[in-house]
């Protein structure tokens, strides 16, 4: 790599590190990457870790982009090699003149060559065994002498990560001394026997102030709070659990009785999905704001319930935390592959309202948004996130608050309404957008009512009748045409020329390709991006679509699952949708999006 | 769930409750099973246990899954609210309810499919959480509205309409609940009246999960010679081992009773339940040896009855969750969002 090229990749680089889970390397590498973040410089994270507690492969992807780039690049720089399990492969992935970095206190494989990068030796565990005693200290100081030895060849700031190991460690007087030992021990290292720093480097900027490095289960709990939910019901599974987590690790703060202690939550640790699902279910019915978390398997076992609900119309707010399918799948691995199975999910003519967040900005703010349809439609409302963003921490901005905020509860009437009505019916349409009026138990005499799966006429009767039921139904449909102007709109990205080609995304693949829109731009291709944020699709996808003779639809299944609900409910021609798909469970690079877009712009050049 | 209205007619010389309404108040529409179910006589139970308890239907919510039993709730309460959920999986919707709004009085009703087959662990952790509702098992031994096939609690050697006999153990539900740790555990005959309504009266009085097991019979598919669960042999082989009666707060007990074989416990609500041994050696207040006396009935070919057992003092799910008094439902915004100041603060943590 020639001089010019190297000093251009300051502040533009990958680094990697491959090292063994349960080691507690996942703390040394989260300190890197905010180290990178206050230093003012856009960074981003990638945990690819495997399902299970100690001994496996794990690795961090860790993405150093001045021009605030937080997709994958598709190519390392530097690696770390801590896992000679792994050395062949991890050795093969650096991107020639990179860097690798392995543990030289054992021989390295030397029939494993690779002339075109740099290999740096640091024999991390002979200095760790040398001066810690215990050997679980000497596992864990590993990893931040790693972070020491990172610290002088990359030029992090070291304030910055003393600051933050003791902030991490702040109660722990103990793990603060050793932690800072081992990372100075790392950092003589390097300064003594390397040259520092190398010249892909960090140098501090001004580029992450009104930022945050949040996940987005930490900021959808978060939604949950805000929005006022009451009531969560859920089971155990990655990579949803750390919603439930922090949403009950903010009631403690929030929602406790500052005179009795008493808590103003109630969360349910469901006996399995089919439960939290009821339980959420019989929540709403009841007029609290319920929710649960979830990802693909159970949400299969959500079915029966969702379309019960869709039926019987309950709102419900459920985050599917997306992970790798079919069946257990890759638990810990990311996809967006629940796509048909949320938007049709149950038995009969069942459609669910999606939401579609791209980061955890938006896991906050759709959580809320969530709720709210929910009420407003008397239906269910999926989040349908996924373990990239829901696990991972993203650099976004700051969450902002309304403080006039107040939830929509919907057509609920009050004690006083029903007073006055002459009748109430549950499933007549009084405003002709094909929402009705519901009542919750307890309330007044008059609101009684019978909720039931069964066939029921517009009263809410138990009907068998043909015309009665149709009614019913074809008001269900109705009201699904409401939704579609009610749920969030695209996000709609020109590109500077009238454009006959059309990017279509949802979620976390926005962010590959924001970065390979851009790439193809500076190469003079200009397209034109609809990010979808919600099913029902609405006007503006359509129009978007009818706006152009090609269309490529990014998403991270196999089966094209997006452009099946685009051909499906807008009618939109198969030979007008290109997909371009990501499905190998890890998180979508630009790559693989401006490859397959210069393809395509080749061709029509050469037509 | 089909119904067929009632006419409303009020005879002028029905007895009002203290809330000035009669019996039919608590009535719902006809019941569309067979002639002589037994479920309708637990329906008309339900209907007296209620209308006596002086509740105000729309502060009750009834539920049921999906069967016969579960057709039920359409028959009593009409001014109530209803949910017919879907099979097996009334007690997840129960658990909302409950965590929702604690002031609702809960009801289930359930049949030996619907709790002992597809929603064995919904009704086995409802029971597990002590959730504050009563839970009825309408129990015939057998699938009525897929005709006849044997249930889960059907007894060995029991024999079907078509003519299999069973040869599967059943299982019990008073059993479970006894050694699961339910906190009130009661087994009934539809054809007991005078068992049947203060059991439902204490049961919904009491804080936590009351069972009430009630064998009843299914006329059309299990009534026949050789069934265990028909009319003829639950008369012969009901075995009342204690008799409860309830009675409201404040109210005097009248009826004089031998020293040592009744005994009073007090619900939160200050009425109080009279245990009264019917079978001398038998202890309400022994979980362990109460299920050794229904066992040990059962081999005999019993079926033991009355309220098995009851501890007040057990914790529901909001005693353990340590909720607010009032229903969550009913919490104002302004207490549930921690507003702007607080999101702006606690953001640093995530810089």
């Amino acid at each position: 790599m020639a001089k010019e090229q190297q000093k251009s990749r300051v502040n533009d680089f990958v680094l990697k590190i491959a090292n063994v889970n349960g080691t507690g390397s996942a703390s040394a590498n989260s300190l890197l990457m905010k180290t990178v973040f206050r230093m003012g410089v856009p960074v981003s994270g990638k945990n690819f870790f495997p399902s299970n507690i100690q001994g496996l492969p794990t690795w961090y992807e860790i993405r150093v982009s001045k021009d605030g780039y937080l997709a994958r690049s598709g190519s390392v720089d530097v690696m770390v090699a801590m896992n000679a399990q792994t050395y062949g492969r991890d050795l093969a992935e650096v991107a020639p003149g990179g860097v690798l970095i392995y543990d030289s206190t054992w021989p390295r494989d030397r029939q494993l060559a690779r002339p075109d990068i740099e290999i740096i030796g640091v024999p991390l565990a002979r200095m760790c065994n040398e001066r810690f005693s215990s050997a679980r200290t000497r596992i864990l100081m590993k990893n931040m002498a790693y972070v020491g030895v990172l610290a002088a060849l990359l030029a992090l700031d070291r304030d910055v990560i003393v600051a933050l190991v003791k902030e991490t460690f702040a109660r722990k007087q103990a793990l603060i001394d050793s932690n800072l030992e081992a990372l100075e021990l790392g950092f003589t290292y390097a300064r003594e026997h390397l040259q520092c720093p190398l010249p892909l480097h960090v140098k501090a900027l001004d580029k992450t102030s009104g930022h945050i490095m949040i996940d987005g289960n930490t900021a959808a709990a978060l939604g949950c709070v805000y929005a006022g939910a009451t009531v969560g019901a859920w089971y155990p599974i990655t990579p949803s659990t750390s919603l439930m987590d922090a949403f009950k690790s903010f009631c403690e703060r929030y929602r406790k009785d500052p005179d009795t202690g008493e808590r103003r939550y109630c969360v349910v640790q469901a006996e399995d999905e089919l439960a939290a699902i009821g339980i959420v279910l019989g929540a709403t019915w009841n007029g609290a704001r319920a929710f649960t978390p979830t990802s693909g398997p159970g949400l299969s076992l959500m079915s029966e319930f969702l379309g019960f609900a869709y039926f019987t119309e309950l709102p419900a707010v459920v985050f599917d935390v997306q992970r790798v399918g079919p069946s257990t799948g890759m638990p810990t691995r990311t996809q967006q592959a629940d796509l048909i199975a949320a938007a049709y999910a149950s038995h009969g003519d069942t459609k669910h309202v999606l939401l579609f967040p791209a980061d955890p900005r938006e896991c906050f703010e759709h959580a809320v948004a969530a709720f709210d349809l929910a009420d407003r439609l008397q239906t269910p409302v999926i989040v349908m996130s996924d373990l990239d963003i829901g696990m991972n921490d993203w650099m976004c901005r700051e969450l902002e608050w309304d403080a006039s905020y107040r939830p929509d509860r919907g057509k609920v009437l009050s004690a006083e309404e029903l007073e006055a009505a002459k009748a109430f019916h549950r499933y007549v349409d009084v405003d002709g957008d094909g929402i009705p009026q519901r009542t919750l138990p307890g309330v007044h005499p008059r609101g009684a009512y019978f909720v039931r799966g069964s066939g029921h006429n517009q009263y809410g009767g138990y009907t068998e009748d043909a015309a009665e039921y149709t009614q019913v139904v074809d008001r269900l449909a109705k009201k699904w045409q409401t939704a579609a102007e009610l749920v969030p709109e695209p996000v709609i990205r020109r590109g500077r020329k009238e454009s006959a080609l059309g990017v279509v995304a949802i979620g976390s693949s926005h962010a590959a390709v924001e970065e390979a829109l851009d790439r193809l731009a500076a190469k003079g291709v200009h397209a034109d991006y609809c990010r979808i944020r919600a099913f029902p699709f609405g006007k503006k996808v359509r129009q978007f679509l009818e706006q152009h003779d090609q269309v490529f639809v990014v998403e991270q299944n196999r089966d094209a699952q997006l452009r099946t609900l685009l051909q499906a409910e807008l009618g939109y021609p198969a030979t007008r949708l290109r997909s371009i798909l990501s499905y190998g469970g890890l998180p979508i690079d630009q790559r693989c999006v401006a490859e397959a877009l210069e393809q395509h712009a080749a061709r029509g050049v050469a037509a | 769930m089909t119904s067929i209205a009632k006419p409303q007619i009020v005879h002028q010389g029905l007895k009002r409750n203290a809330l000035g309404l009669t019996i039919r108040d608590y009535e719902g529409g006809m019941s569309t099973l067979c002639a002589g179910c037994g479920h309708d006589s637990i329906t008309a139970a339900i209907v007296q246990a209620f209308f006596e308890l002086d509740i105000e239907p729309h502060t009750v919510a009834k539920m049921s899954g999906i069967g016969c039993s579960s057709k039920t709730p359409a028959y009593f309460l009409s001014a109530s609210h209803g949910f017919n959920s879907v099979h097996g999986r009334m007690p997840s919707i129960a658990t909302g309810a409950n965590a929702a709004n604690r002031k609702l009085h809960l009801l289930g009703v359930s049949g030996d499919g619907d709790s002992l087959s597809i929603g064995l662990g919904q009704f086995m952790h409802a029971l597990r959480r002590n959730l504050d509702m009563v839970y009825i098992i309408e129990n015939n031994g057998v699938y009525g509205l897929t005709k006849g096939q044997f249930s889960a609690s059907a007894d060995v050697g029991s024999k079907a309409k078509r003519g299999e006999v069973n040869k599967q153990p059943p299982i019990d539900p008073v059993q479970m609940a006894l050694a699961l740790g339910g906190s009130f555990v009661a087994r009934s005959f539809s054809g007991d009246k005078e068992q049947l309504v203060p059991l439902i009266k204490a049961g919904v009085r009491h804080r936590g999960f009351a069972l009430i097991d009630v064998i009843s019979p299914c006329v059309t598919f299990n009534d026949h010679e050789d069934s265990t669960k028909s009319y003829a042999y639950t008369r012969e082989f009901n075995h009342r081992a204690i008799h409860a009666d309830f009675v409201p707060p404040a109210a005097e007990i009248k009826a004089a009773y031998d020293e040592g074989d009744v005994l009073s416990v007090e619900l939160h609500d200050g009425s109080r339940v009279l245990l009264k041994k019917v079978a001398k050696n038998y202890d309400a207040g022994n979980r362990g040896a109460a299920l050794e006396y229904v066992r040990a009935r059962q081999r005999a070919g019993e079926i033991v009855t009355g309220l098995l057992y009851l501890d007040e003092s057990s914790p529901d799910l909001h005693a353990v969750n340590g909720t607010v008094s009032a229903p969550l439902s009913e919490l104002p915004y302004e207490e549930l969002c921690p507003g702007r100041d607080a999101l702006l603060a606690l953001q640093k943590r995530f810089r």
